[in-house]
């Protein structure tokens, strides 16, 4: 089949069975889009703006774990991705980019549009390439998504010059269904000995913990570590990214750990003898001072990456693997020692776990005049019956939901974890919403971040996306004004808003349905009439408690054990 | 530790930047940095020199590992010490001889050099070793006699059989 370099690209998506591309035009991929015109299999959603690409195609790969694509122009049209590309690299998530480039002969005399993309992106993808031969087209998009995909997933980008897309060069296309590249083999099987070594050691344990995070997810093995954990009665924390893996409502569950995590899950971290660390890459907002850091355990660690491994904190049992493939020979291993679900395991460390749950630590004070956000996410919770996709955007938002709406399945919960990127949430729900049309998603967000990608309000409209937007509006950029309170002396530099705009009328504008509530009263009716409207996008602007705060803390510093608990709690 | 890491990697534009802005990003140090293609045309072979606690280097030959274009490494001083292999560097200096052309000539040949040009107000010497030696020979010269050095950076390979190969 002879075919122009734009028509092997639309074909190729084709075949590579890309449902959904993100994206907007510009001069550089003009012929791409012609031939994308002429094709009914791969749809284009237009967004309005490049970040929101990102996004979108981000919110569709961690629904569905399949890789999310994005088309850009050159120049600005890339840039403005860049947000998006390192949102998704942050936290590995598989996506495909593929960029204009001005003609391969204006290469470096600063074109029009023209920017180094290769350059700019190379720090925060997977890896990239620059096509400069048209015979080279379609194996480079198959090795983008094949590095994309395997491994530690993370975004690859494709900087393809226009000439290389020209309506009249045309060569054989055939779908390059095979990929070899000899300097890219990942890991997959972990080692066995190490595997037997690690269930020995969580055997003889007297206070294990697992700390599971997002590669759980990534590596579908959701399955494999709720039969784990659930047979050896472990107690189990995950990380923001990881939510959902194991059921947040199952007893063994502990809640999120970390800067905000539950005093119980900070606690156990601070008691064990024996963490067990999947898929998860200790990050600094879950560590805190790594000097006081689990300072009594000896460490598993299993992770695809190998660079993952003694990084932040050094590991006496590193397996290195997919995190599936690891669980599962692990599990095999518990069959071959007859280790069998035992209630009883670990019951005098379970004593002690429930010592702390009594603190009830995400207990906070209700009061009648004014909505405290962590009950609108419970109410959210109530509502939708715990089944919702949630996205969230960054901020305190985005911990009452981590806290407050216990995910039960994996994918459900969708955030910028790594990067913490205001804008996520709108556009990422886009992608959620595409992804599976009959599903209910919400969108937990802040008057700040909404307004970040609040232009994408109009794509939600073209594509009839009825995502319902929760804005826990307090009319300051929370955590910040948090962390002002805390350790500037309240001098709340540049976190509040002078101007806000009226987001019922900015919702009507944009054609969706727009509610504010401002009685604590009118909350859960309000989210069920929201609900209720199954084909509307509305915006619920929730006036919230203007200086609710975000506990328990751990500050800049701290231990685990050195958790700030909300005032209340110290009451109850 | 003073480490130098050998490194296979794919001949592409652009291999050199993403080592270059691992190191960058990294805040990982680079002392010297030497590259060229090897008899493979497809491969290029690069020498790096780099200091750091051993969780350091560790953490930048796995990253240095996860870099796509990389093919293969091997960290020469990895758990073998100094005597498991050999390095060397090139330097061209080029040195003022004033009424003193017989003692940098001697000098030169002492440290077993080559002068490969001449002219009346100047020497160009050739000088291989490790760099050390070439350290020493620019110590054993009066500062205000050279004019320009260049030197290659380090290369390094494994004594015996061992070989960095696909």
């Amino acid at each position: 089949m002879e075919l122009s370099g734009a028509e092997i690209i639309s074909t190729f998506l084709a075949d590579e069975g890309v449902e959904y591309i993100f994206g907007y035009p510009g001069g550089s991929v003009l012929h791409i889009y012609d031939a994308l015109f002429k094709q009914d299999k791969v749809k284009h959603v237009l967004v309005r703006h490049e970040q929101a690409a990102a996004h979108a195609a981000d919110g569709y790969a961690r629904s569905t774990g399949k890789v999310g694509v994005v088309l850009v122009t050159s120049g600005p049209g890339m840039t403005n991705a860049v947000t998006g590309i390192a949102t998704a690299y942050m936290d590995s998530i598989p996506m495909v980019v593929i960029s204009g480039q001005v003609p391969t002969a204006m290469i470096g005399s600063d074109a029009f549009q023209e920017v180094d993309s290769v350059g700019i992106s190379r720090p925060c993808v997977k890896h990239n390439f620059l096509v400069k031969k048209l015979e080279d087209l379609a194996p480079t998009l198959r090795k983008a998504f094949y590095v994309a995909s395997t491994g530690r997933p993370g975004p690859v980008l494709i900087d393809i010059p226009k000439d290389m897309t020209d309506p009249n060069v045309k060569m054989d296309y055939v779908y390059p269904s095979n990929v070899s590249m000899r300097s890219y083999n990942p890991n997959i099987k972990g080692n066995h000995k190490q595997v037997k070594k690690a269930v020995k050691l969580i055997l003889s344990a007297k206070k294990p913990v697992m700390y599971t995070g997002g590669g759980v997810v990534l590596s579908n093995a959701s399955n494999e570590l709720r039969k784990i954990v659930d047979r050896l009665n472990l107690p189990i924390t995950q990380t923001l990214m990881g939510l959902g893996a194991y059921p947040g409502t199952a007893k063994r569950s502990l809640g999120m750990l970390g800067m905000h995590g539950t005093y119980e899950a900070n606690m156990a971290m601070h008691e064990t003898d024996v963490l067990i660390a999947v898929g998860a890459r200790f990050d600094d907002r879950v560590t805190g001072n790594l000097e006081k850091f689990c300072p009594d355990a000896k460490i598993i660690h299993i992770d695809i990456d190998p660079s993952s491994i003694s990084k932040n904190v050094k590991v006496d049992v590193p397996i290195v693997g997919d995190v599936e493939e690891v669980l599962t020979d692990l599990i095999t291993v518990l069959d071959e020692l007859g280790v069998n679900e035992d209630e009883t395991r670990f019951t005098n460390w379970w004593k002690e776990i429930e010592d702390w749950r009594k603190k009830k630590c995400l207990s906070y004070k209700k009061k009648k005049d004014v909505i405290q956000p962590q009950s609108v996410v419970e109410k959210l919770y109530k509502v939708t019956k715990g089944k919702a996709f949630v996205t969230s955007d960054v901020g305190q938002h985005q911990m009452f939901a981590a806290q407050y709406y216990l995910f039960d399945e994996p994918r459900q919960w969708i955030n910028s974890g790594g990067l913490g990127t205001m804008g996520f949430g709108l556009p990422a729900a886009m992608g959620v919403q595409l992804a599976h049309p009959e599903a209910t998603v919400a969108c937990i967000t802040g008057e700040g971040s909404i307004q970040m990608n609040i232009q994408e309000l109009a794509t939600c409209l073209q594509y009839g996306l009825p995502i319902k937007i929760i804005n826990l509006n307090n009319k300051y950029l929370g955590m910040v004004r948090q962390w002002q309170e805390f350790f500037y002396e309240g001098r709340y530099a540049m976190s509040y808003m002078d101007t806000i705009p009226d987001f019922v009328k900015l919702a009507e504008s944009y054609g969706h349905v727009g509610m504010q509530i401002t009685n604590p009263a009118d909350t859960e009716d309000a989210l069920k009439e929201a609900f209720a409207m199954k084909d509307k996008l509305v915006f619920l602007d929730f006036l919230t408690d203007r200086e609710a705060n975000v506990y328990p803390m751990i500050s800049a510093g701290k231990g685990h054990h050195e958790m700030q608990l909300a005032p209340e709690s110290e009451l109850i | 530790m003073r480490h130098i890491i050998s490194i296979l990697m794919e001949n592409e534009s652009g291999a050199l930047s993403r080592v270059a802005g691992l190191f960058s990003a990294r805040g990982y140090n680079i002392e010297s940095l030497t590259v060229a293609p090897t008899e493979d045309g497809s491969l290029s072979r690069m020498t790096l020199v780099t200091h750091g606690s051993d969780e350091i280097i560790e953490q930048i030959t796995k990253q240095l590992n996860k870099l796509i274009d990389v093919v293969k490494l091997n960290d020469l001083n990895m758990n073998q010490g100094n005597v498991n292999h050999i390095e060397r560097e090139m330097m061209l200096i080029k040195v003022k001889h004033g009424s003193l052309r017989d003692e940098v000539s001697r000098l030169v040949d002492i440290f077993r050099g080559r002068i490969i040009d001449v002219d009346e107000h100047s020497y160009t010497v050739e000088l291989t070793g490790t760099s050390d030696k070439l350290d020493a020979f620019i110590r054993a010269l009066e500062t205000d006699t050279i004019l320009e050095t260049v030197r290659s950076g380090v290369m390094g390979i494994c004594r015996g059989e061992g070989a960095l190969k696909l």
